[in-house]
Parts: structure tokens; C-alpha cells; sequence
């Protein structure tokens, strides 16, 4: 019987080609978001309101992740951007490769901005970089102000946290200070969006931050 | 339950070194796993057994080493210990934290059967 030391990251490729992608979005100056969150916070809406500010003006596409079904992918197309349907039959996140074989259907070269909508889930797509500038958490108020404490490992991941559904907190127990300085515990550098996709609430300053990021390259 | 996905990953690191050493027969994998690096430690070893069945691999346990969470506090400079949910200093109850272990998530070692 050997012992042989190997000492590799378990993600180490997944890694590899995060870096490729990321290599990729630097060479075309485009500004590439992952947003993540628990399903139905509301990031499928939130791209709606984004699209309907940004799409004339930034050349934006998105890329969808869904365990099933092309329904997010039909939504955002109404918009007349290109949109692209990652569709995972059952994995629980996107990985890199994945979003890299999308890539394969835009056209990079006229595109200022990349929104990937990651698959609903707080826990899995923490582990997995896309290549993004930075991942974008969304938690809504309906699910509660310790959201960030049960979920850590996302909030610490991510650099910007947008807090969904502000139109309904005069009727929940949700405390909205509680549920920010939660988030900043685990995470001081956090950039805090408040927003209704609803009543649009807090989207204009939120499509602000993101045309900075696009005109940052 | 991305810990069959986790689980594949592993067992590809390992094949890898079988590609090279096809004589050997592969009995442990060592790998160390934070505790903030969100697995699920009985989840990923049923995983390993269900995503290395049928392949060289097949019976080969894994060995997890579980590595506690440790943070430094910006404010006293104490290397602190963390869990998920109280990520403050546990000297000064000091925040923003920086992560210094926990989030691993690697393959460390292979015991091999070649004698």
C-alpha cells in the first residue's frame, strides 16, 4: 500500500474555464453578472424592469438557467434582446462550461453587458465562478430578514445584494433594517439595491449601477 | 444537491491518476472539506459511492477531513473561529471578517492498493 499527495481543487476545472470565459468578456469589454437567488425572489422580474430601461440603450444579452423548461428565456426575449436557454435537467446550478457552450450563440463582439440568471437556489451556485465580474444576490422580503444567516456562504460570494419585493413590507413581519445589517455582518462590502419589480421602486438607481458597470470597461 | 456533481469532480481527479498508474487500484480518496464551503459531508459520500460505481474506482472510500472555520478580525487582529451563522469576532465581536479557512474543497491524498 502508497500514499500519493495530490493536493488539487475539486473545481479546479470548473476554474479553468471560469478563467477562459472571463478572459473572453475582458477582451470584448463586456460586463458580465451572475445573479442568484432562492427560487421566486424575483430575478426573472427583475431583468424584465432591466431590460425594459436598458435594452434600447446598452447591448445586453441574457443567459438563463433553468433546471427545466425555456419559459424564463421566452420572457426576456419579449424585450428584443438576445437571450439564450441553458437548460440543466435537473443540476441544481450552472457550472462554467455550460455558460461557455452558451456563449457559443451570441454574438460577443456587439455586446456590452452579459446578465446570467442562475438557477434558483441560495447554496450550490456559491461554489461555482461563471467567469462574471461579480455575482448579484437577490433575496425578496417575503422570505424573511434572517435570510443572509442561513445562507452565508452566498452572501459572502457576492458583491451586490438586491432586496426584492419592498412594496409588500407593511404587510409581512420582514424588518428591513434587520434583514441589511444581517447581510452586511456576514459581508461589509456589500452594495444594496432596494427594489419592487412591481411597482418599479428602486429599479432606475439599480439600471444606474449597471450602466456604470458597463462603461467602467 | 450539488454534491453529486462535487462527487463526479473528485472522482475525475482520481481517475486521472489512474490514466497514468492504470496498474494501481485506487482504495481511499483524502479530501478536505470546509465547513463553510457549503457541502453536505454524508451527502457527498453517498454521492462518491453511487458516482464511482461501475468504474475503476468502484469500493474506494472517502475520507473527509472536516476543517473548521477561521476568520481574522480587522479590528483586534484575532484569528477567530467561525461558523455559518455567527460570523463575528469571538474576542471582540469585531466584523467583516476575513475567511483564512473553511472554504476548502480539495482532493488532498490517494491510498493505493499496489502492492
Amino acid at each position: 500500500m502508497s500514499v500519493v499527495t495530490i493536493e488539487r481543487k475539486v473545481l479546479e476545472k470548473n476554474d479553468a474555464v471560469a478563467a477562459e470565459n472571463r478572459a473572453r468578456f475582458q477582451e470584448h469589454r463586456i460586463a458580465v453578472l451572475n445573479l442568484v437567488s432562492s427560487p421566486g425572489s424575483g430575478k426573472t422580474s427583475l431583468l424584465e424592469r432591466t431590460l425594459e430601461r436598458l435594452g434600447a440603450t446598452l447591448r445586453v444579452a441574457v443567459i438563463e438557467g433553468d433546471v427545466q423548461t425555456d419559459l424564463d428565456a421566452q420572457r426576456v426575449a419579449r424585450f428584443n434582446v438576445p437571450a439564450v436557454q441553458i437548460v440543466t435537467r435537473g443540476g441544481c446550478h450552472l457550472e462554467a462550461n455550460l455558460v461557455r457552450e452558451a456563449l457559443a450563440s451570441l454574438d460577443l463582439t456587439a455586446l456590452e453587458m452579459i446578465l446570467i440568471e442562475n438557477v434558483g437556489n441560495l447554496v450550490c451556485p456559491s461554489n461555482y465562478d461563471l467567469g462574471e465580474a461579480a455575482k448579484v444576490v437577490m433575496v425578496s422580503t417575503t422570505e424573511g430578514d434572517d435570510k443572509p444567516l442561513k445562507y452565508p456562504a452566498m452572501f459572502r460570494t457576492a458583491s451586490v445584494l438586491v432586496i426584492n419585493k419592498i412594496d409588500l413590507l407593511p404587510y409581512l413581519d420582514c424588518q428591513i433594517d434587520e434583514l441589511t445589517s444581517n447581510a452586511l455582518r456576514i459581508n461589509p462590502e456589500l452594495r444594496i439595491f432596494r427594489t419592487s419589480c412591481r411597482t418599479g421602486e428602486g429599479v432606475d438607481q439599480w439600471c444606474d449601477w449597471l450602466r456604470a458597470q458597463a462603461s467602467g470597461l | 444537491m450539488h454534491e453529486l456533481s462535487i462527487a463526479q469532480s473528485i472522482a475525475a481527479i482520481a481517475e486521472e491518476y489512474l490514466d497514468r498508474q492504470p496498474e494501481t487500484r485506487v482504495r481511499t480518496v483524502r479530501v478536505k472539506i470546509g465547513e463553510l464551503a457549503g457541502v453536505v459531508p454524508d451527502s457527498l459520500e453517498f454521492c462518491f459511492s453511487a458516482a464511482t460505481a461501475g468504474t475503476r474506482l468502484e469500493g474506494a472510500r472517502l475520507e473527509i477531513e472536516h476543517i473548521r472555520g477561521r476568520a481574522r478580525c480587522p479590528s483586534c487582529g484575532a484569528l477567530t473561529p467561525v461558523d455559518g451563522f455567527t460570523f463575528l469576532c469571538a474576542s471582540c465581536g469585531g466584523e467583516g471578517l476575513t475567511l483564512v479557512e473553511g472554504n476548502e474543497l480539495q482532493v488532498t491524498e490517494l491510498e493505493l492498493d499496489d502492492d
